[in-house]
């Protein structure tokens, strides 16, 4: 085998690792299965991974390993089982698959998923209080929830300091309880001090997170917000308050500002680009393909709300102050959680900053059936994007579990028209982005 | 017809003369078939003629969605509290605000608001679904009115739970009481809790008329008795039940041979009146959670102490459940078994509006208690704005009929 030369090794490195941490995360849960370690089932938006891993709990994200089945084509045996069940056509995929997949005694095609014996969540998604009851009547184990008060109203965004610090009372009360939760199923003291420690890798992660999303500015766009934002968010969320994903960022840092000094774009041929904001969940039963319905026109999603609201909030420019790390894990959890159910629900603005500073062409929106929580303000927030800025919006549905939702001949149908579009109106306006070297 | 009902002279009003103005249209001495007829056309008039007589009186309005809100803090600066339970109307401006798979209960109610039947001088949601949290930023974007969630806790096992609502009350009542251009005093909130506390004793009366004689009143009679309270002040409300709820028992009805069920399902997105009036040819609906939040709070909120830690106390610890509400005390379908054996139901009808997503994910949870217990149920879908029940009703009279005949 050749060896690399430097810049092979650097391109496509956030990518290959991505794979391989992904694989070891997947190996450490079957081996966790094997040894029946302790496992707490949490979700990606508020997982509490830092407090978690103090006890040394191994964390299972059930959004992550039910769409891992769709991506490797194999959610409808999941699904099927579970609509069997008495399970609803129209609700959560994820659900439904991890029911699936709990039945199977945690079979899934990445490894085995041990079950869990706890389950932390919080209220970003109501679906995770359903979900966590089907966990409760399989395994009697405790369920621990933080409730995170979020946004009252789109003009009430900007809490009063009063209001901020009762909720910040109220979520730092909860932490505490569940410290108490944790303290009582493993049987150790919690240690604040290595707190201290998982928090600081969970800083320099965030830090290099928000630099790949803001090396993404670049013309042309460094990373596929969708395609490869969906690797970064994997470790990102697997991997938060670790050695491994602190590093991992960091070489993505490193990656992205090569690619940026050099104009590298990760369009094939370097074809000269369509610059997106992508709103929603990606279509994972048919991923590659749906990606590649954007990139063989040169769409590229140069951010996407999914990187905000999925990222468990790193995204949003906050530190764990680690000199009152209790207190500082409250106030982070209150405000990414906060953040991430902007992303969702109040994200007008944050929409418009979005195409200006990315200088985006157009907004691809993708409500899913399976996602409430994502998909349920997105056509009124497209009316409302088409009357604040000159772009295009295109808005497609479909799932991102379930193929029998998934119509590739009518999204491309559909795809293909949104580009000819925006082809048409880059001639019209005789402005066309300049070509990526 | 135009009048009065007589309160104490503190009782809350826009006027602030101590009485409330009344809102229905019929005298209370009307013979009681017609009542019924008339809360029943009330229900199910998409116009909202009370709402929109208290507000050409210059009444305001508090609107708030499904399933529970404590509408003692509206009552109590003034505001007449009106429960967002959409309607059967076209979606003709609201579906474009929607994508393809989201409940109907969400788009009436939308389209109430930007077609101008009800038009509340204050919104509140709450996080019962992920839908119902969305409506908020829809809301402020298509309308004048100010729209916001009231985060009801979803950790009612927190010991800071109580705490933390009372405060949440404390900050909506702020907000109410700046729409309502007047301070409520604590006097005020424990005037008001009296007044509901009356009316949850009365609809207590009224289900327990549909326990123990149900055929006195039918599924479909009982809930405009009771549905009509949420467009009329509560006062009034307990005034018509007061008026209505000895007649019931007196009424001249014989019992007939229908099996005694439980409904399910209608917690938020409520069944058309003419889908339970389907129910009722062939069952007694001896309990249901229909509109629950009516009847969330099970006994008297205490009037001492601070009145906004006593609701919310009572909303946590003195209350009933639903899908939309995670309370490790209260596993969903253990309650539902105890609501079949408080009613003395032979059978359960588990419901869910279509695309609900809370109710949908009960009704496995429920068919697999009933199943482990042994007890009959018919699992269904149902849309408010539906309107044929044929193939409902064979489906529902050879459910009957098996029982019957087994």
């Amino acid at each position: 085998m050749t060896a690399l030369t430097g810049e092979q090794e650097l391109l496509g490195r956030g990518a290959r690792e991505g794979g391989r941490l992904f694989r070891d995360w997947f190996d450490e849960l079957t081996r966790a299965a094997e040894n029946r370690e302790h496992t707490a089932y949490v979700f990606v938006m508020g997982s509490l991974c830092e407090l978690l891993r103090t006890f040394d709990v191994h964390t299972v994200f059930p959004e992550i390993t039910s769409l891992q089945t769709a991506v490797r084509k194999v959610s409808d045996e999941y699904l099927n089982l579970a609509e069997d069940r008495g399970f609803s056509p129209d609700v959560c995929g994820y659900v439904k698959a991890d029911y699936a997949l709990q039945l199977r005694k945690g079979a899934h095609p990445m490894g085995t998923i041990p079950p869990p014996s706890i389950a932390v969540l919080t209220n970003a998604c109501n679906t995770y209080f359903k979900w966590a009851e089907i966990w409760e009547r399989l395994y009697h184990m405790p369920t621990v929830t933080v409730d995170v008060p979020g946004t009252r109203g789109l003009h009430l965004q900007d809490p009063s300091e009063a209001d901020l610090v009762r909720d910040k009372g109220y979520v730092l009360h909860q932490i505490e309880e569940l410290i108490a939760h944790l303290e009582r199923l493993t049987g150790r003291t919690f240690d604040i001090d290595r707190l201290r420690e998982v928090l600081h890798l969970t800083n320099e992660m965030a830090r290099d997170f928000r630099k790949v999303l803001e090396l993404n500015r670049s013309r042309p766009a460094v990373f596929d917000a969708m395609m490869e934002g969906t690797i970064y968010l994997g470790v990102a969320n697997a991997l938060r308050g670790t050695p491994e994903g602190a590093e991992y960022f960091r070489d993505l840092v490193e990656e992205m500002q090569y690619k940026v000094d050099h104009s590298l774009s990760p369009l094939v041929d370097q074809k000269q680009e369509h610059r997106l904001v992508f709103v929603g969940v990606p279509c994972y039963p048919i991923f590659r393909r749906f990606y590649q319905l954007f990139s063989e026109w040169g769409g590229i999603f140069v951010s996407s709300t999914y990187m905000w609201f999925a990222s468990g909030g790193l995204n949003y420019d906050y530190e764990y102050d680690l000199t009152r790390p209790l207190e500082s894990l409250a106030e982070g959890l209150l405000l990414s959680v906060r953040k991430a159910g902007d992303a969702m629900l109040f994200h007008d603005q944050a929409l418009i900053e979005a195409i200006d500073r990315y200088e985006a062409d157009g907004v691809v929106y993708h409500p899913i059936k399976s996602c409430r929580t994502v998909s349920t303000g997105l056509a009124d927030s497209r009316r409302m994007v088409l009357d604040q800025r000159d772009v295009l919006c295109l808005y497609i549905e479909s799932d991102m579990m379930d193929k029998r939702v998934v119509s590739e001949a009518q999204l491309k149908n559909r795809i293909d028209a949104f580009f000819e579009g925006l082809e048409s109106r880059r001639i019209r306006l005789g402005a066309a982005a300049p070509a990526a070297s | 017809m135009e009048g009065k009902v007589k309160m104490p002279v503190s009782a809350p009003d826009v006027a602030g003369s101590g009485d409330v103005p009344r809102l229905l249209e019929f005298p209370l001495d009307l013979p009681l078939d017609e009542i019924l007829h008339e809360c029943r056309e009330l229900t199910e008039d998409a116009e909202f003629p009370t709402v929109r007589k208290w507000r050409e009186r210059g009444g305001k309005v508090l609107g708030h969605f499904q399933v529970y809100f404590p509408e003692e803090l509206a009552h109590a600066a003034g505001m007449l509290p009106v429960k967002f339970r959409g309607a059967q109307v076209d979606r003709e401006a609201a579906d474009s605000r929607f994508g393809s798979y989201m409940c109907s209960i969400l788009r009436t109610s939308l389209e109430l608001a930007l077609t101008g039947r009800l038009e509340p001088d204050l919104f509140v949601t709450h996080p019962i679904c992920d839908g119902a949290r969305n409506l908020a930023g829809i809301w402020g974007r298509n309308l004048k009115s100010p729209a916001q969630i009231l985060y009801l806790p979803q950790n009612a096992n927190s010991a800071f739970a109580a705490t933390y609502l009372t405060e949440e009350y404390r900050r909506v009542l702020g907000d109410i009481e700046e729409i309502a251009g007047r301070k409520v005093t604590d006097a005020d909130l424990r005037r008001s809790i009296g007044v509901f506390n009356e009316n949850r004793r009365l609809l207590r009366e009224l289900y327990a008329i549909k326990r123990q004689t149900p055929w006195m009143l039918p599924v479909h009679e009982a809930y405009a008795l009771m549905a009509v309270g949420g467009i009329i002040p509560r006062e009034e409300h307990n005034e018509l039940l007061r008026s209505v709820l000895p007649r019931i028992r007196t009424r001249d009805a014989r019992k007939q041979d229908k099996i005694r069920v439980v409904f399910d399902g209608g917690f938020c997105e409520q069944p058309p009146l003419d889908l339970l009036r389907a129910i009722a040819e062939f069952c007694y609906v001896v309990d249901d959670d229909l509109m629950i939040g009516f009847r969330w709070i099970l006994s008297d909120v205490p009037t001492e102490g601070d009145p906004l830690g006593t609701l919310a106390t009572a909303y946590l610890d003195d209350s009933s459940y639903s899908p939309v509400q995670h309370d490790l005390r209260k596993p969903k379908e253990k309650m539902l078994l105890e609501r079949v054996r408080g009613a003395g139901a032979e059978a359960v009808i588990v419901s869910a509006a279509k695309m609900c997503e809370p109710g949908l994910d009960e009704q496995v949870a429920y068919s697999e208690a009933l199943d482990e217990e042994g007890i009959p149920y018919f699992v269904t879908e149902f849309e408010e704005r539906m309107s044929s029940f044929d193939h409902l009703q064979i489906q529902l009279e050879t459910f009957v009929e098996n029982l019957l005949f087994d």
